[in-house]
């Protein structure tokens, strides 16, 4: 299995550094085996990440790769992508990487409608802190800041993607890792900015504070709460209380903004 | 035929960075619109696409610098504009550039500060921030022009010194270089010295992003280049990974200073008038270097030997340029739009050994030639 997407791994930089039981790891074979199947070319894709876990990832991957600054990814890859325009980026963040500190450049990049892959490994948790709540965490869930539960709402990621103007947004989980390679492969090859939020578990830090906490009870409960986009379709509000949708949430495309940037050039050139 | 005299052209600081930006080659500007700087990313909006370069607004003066990262990583010289509260702002990702050595260009207007402070009046309130504004040690440059046409040429180094050295460089204006408008004579295109960046000379099997060549300086990779390396901000060995290793974090850290340290003298930029014999030195930079030359020719009038040391470069310090300077020297009269800040630098050189006189103003106003002038004679 790992020998068809060896080639896209740092080999010498594994094992990770990733828990026992987190997710990512599966989060991130889905997303090698999607560059497999969309066969890109290692010297023209650039993986982008944030701070955090998850954005460890960059390290482990055999392509261009640049760790940034804490919530930044996007902004750096908007710099890349102006600059290069045929170079495919994909961005991985954390949940609170991407919609705390990162929040502004995530709604502005959905809004360009740049063509980035933003892939949000979302465990519902500051990870690599040591478990304090982030703006995915669910209402009512223990952290280490929020030892009372945290009274705050969380962020429907898929509504703000869409709100903000993303052209593809796409929702899978560690549990339903071929549907994710799925998701990330027709996100790469959406022309615009794309963003899949892959579920993930952390039993280290939010497993310790919540229950279910155990790795094999946390991704059992994935396959228990994901309801795929045309099922959910046929229940009502109620049954879909405490479940979530998985599958292609948001799938219109758009003018891409590299692509429109180049006919400024052409105007630009022609009253020159 | 007659022969037409070339004018030149009334030209603002602001407008000139630009095309000295233009002149160097950059191809790409990202920022966030602030006051007293602007003009720059308006000009640029116009003018880079004309060259097939691009620019872009964004959300906020954090995003502009890291995209201005992200694009010299892919290989375009890249700039952004801002003034203090922007430069706040940029300090995160200015020592990420420092730290993952890639090349840009940050062009502060400075204003009046702290906070918000004053938008449309001059300071130099900026000058440490510039040396220290971003965590951690680290090296920087900062060039300090003094007039339109020197903006033009500051701006070719900046882009010049970032290339060769891979460092960000921060060109620290002042509302009244920024907004000023002179005539200036631009030099012909091909009276420009341009620098690239180095390239590897070695295949990618053999490429190690962040190995010393004996220069100091690593061959840089472009992304998309076919050299697949690891860019992060973490302290990392030469192969550009991670490293906890105390040798290495060490090596890595003396490297990083002394890319700088060991080119002083193509980094440092020096302007004297009257220095041969000058028994008074006014120190003075950007704006009030003006009014220092001023205040120099006024005193010589009087017969009062002055003479202005007036460093281009203020990062880092010209120490040894003073040094050679003090022999001979009864006080030295530090002038500045602050409350006090590269005085303390040129006490540093002084050492107690001559007299460092301050003389500030941080009201907005620009020092005068004749506040330069009564203080020198309140001195002797």
């Amino acid at each position: 299995m790992f020998s068809q997407i060896e080639e896209y791994y740092r080999l010498e930089k594994l094992p990770h550094i990733w828990c026992p039981g987190c997710g990512h790891g599966i989060i991130l074979g889905a997303m090698t085996r999607a560059i497999k199947e969309l066969g890109y070319d290692q010297n023209k894709t650039v993986v982008v990440s944030g701070i955090g876990c998850s954005s460890r990832a960059s390290g482990y991957l055999d392509f261009n790769t640049l760790h940034t600054t804490h919530g930044r990814a996007l902004a750096f890859s908007t710099g890349i992508k102006m600059a290069r325009p045929e170079l495919k980026v994909f961005v991985v963040m954390g949940d609170g990487d991407c919609t705390a500190i990162g929040g502004n450049h995530f709604i502005h990049a959905a809004r360009r409608n740049i063509d980035l892959t933003a892939i949000v490994f979302n465990n519902n948790i500051y990870g690599m802190t040591g478990g304090q709540y982030s703006p995915m965490t669910p209402q009512a869930k223990k952290a280490t800041t929020a030892p009372y539960g945290t009274i705050e709402r969380s962020f429907d990621l898929s509504q703000l993607a869409i709100a903000s103007g993303a052209t593809f947004v796409g929702r899978g989980t560690a549990y339903h890792a071929k549907l994710l390679t799925q998701l990330i492969a027709k996100g790469a090859r959406n022309k615009g900015f794309s963003v899949v939020e892959a579920i993930s578990q952390c039993p280290t830090s939010y497993g310790r504070k919540n229950k279910p906490g155990d790795p094999a009870e946390m991704i059992k409960l994935q396959k228990q709460q994901a309801v795929k986009v045309s099922a959910a379709a046929r229940l009502t509000e109620e049954q879909m209380q405490g479940k979530f949708t998985i599958g292609v949430l948001h799938d219109t495309p758009a003018p891409e903004y590299t692509e429109t940037y180049e006919q400024v050039i052409r105007r630009a050139q022609a009253k020159a | 035929m007659t022969e037409v005299k070339d004018l030149g052209v009334l030209m603002q600081g602001n407008e000139a960075c630009a095309a000295g930006a233009l002149a160097a080659g950059a191809k790409f500007f990202a920022g966030y619109p602030i006051t007293p700087s602007t003009e720059v990313a308006e000009i640029l909006a116009a003018e880079l696409p004309k060259v097939g370069g691009k620019f872009i607004q964004m959300e906020d003066e954090i995003a502009g610098m890291a995209a201005v990262i992200g694009a010299s990583l892919a290989g375009l010289k890249s700039i952004t504009a801002t003034s203090g509260p922007g430069f706040s702002l940029k300090q995160e990702n200015l020592g990420f550039a420092i730290m993952t050595e890639v090349p840009c260009v940050v062009l502060n207007v400075q204003r009046g500060g702290p906070s918000t402070g004053v938008p449309t009046a001059p300071a130099q309130g900026d000058v440490m921030q510039a040396r220290w504004g971003t965590h951690g040690d680290h090296p920087i440059i900062t060039l300090a022009p003094a007039s339109v046409k020197e903006t033009f040429e500051a701006t070719v180094k900046a882009f010049n010194l970032s290339e060769k050295f891979r460092i960000p460089v921060i060109l620290l204006m002042d509302e009244v270089i920024g907004h000023m408008r002179e005539r200036v004579q631009l030099p012909r295109a091909e009276e420009i010295e341009v620098v690239e960046r180095k390239k590897p000379d070695v295949g990618p099997e053999s490429y190690y992003a962040y190995k010393d060549d004996e220069t100091g300086v690593p061959p840089m990779a472009n992304f998309g280049d076919g050299y697949r390396y690891h860019v992060t901000g973490l302290v990392h060995d030469e192969t550009g990974f991670p490293s906890n290793n105390p040798e290495r974090i060490k090596k890595f850290l003396d490297r990083l200073h002394n890319k700088l340290a060991d080119n002083a003298d193509e980094i440092i930029m020096v302007d004297e008038t009257e220095m041969e014999d000058a028994e008074i030195v006014i120190f003075a930079y950007g704006s009030v270097g003006r009014s220092a030359k001023k205040a120099v020719k006024e005193l010589r009038k009087k017969g009062i030997k002055a003479g202005l040391f007036r460093p281009i470069t203020i990062w880092p310090f010209p120490v040894e340029r003073l040094k050679q300077r003090l022999g001979g020297v009864k006080a030295l009269v530090v002038p500045e739009m602050n409350m006090g800040q590269l005085v303390g630098e040129v006490e540093r050189v002084a050492a107690g050994k001559v007299p460092v006189i301050p003389l500030n103003r941080y009201d907005g106003e620009l020092i005068t030639p004749a506040e330069i002038v009564a203080k020198v004679q309140e001195v002797l």
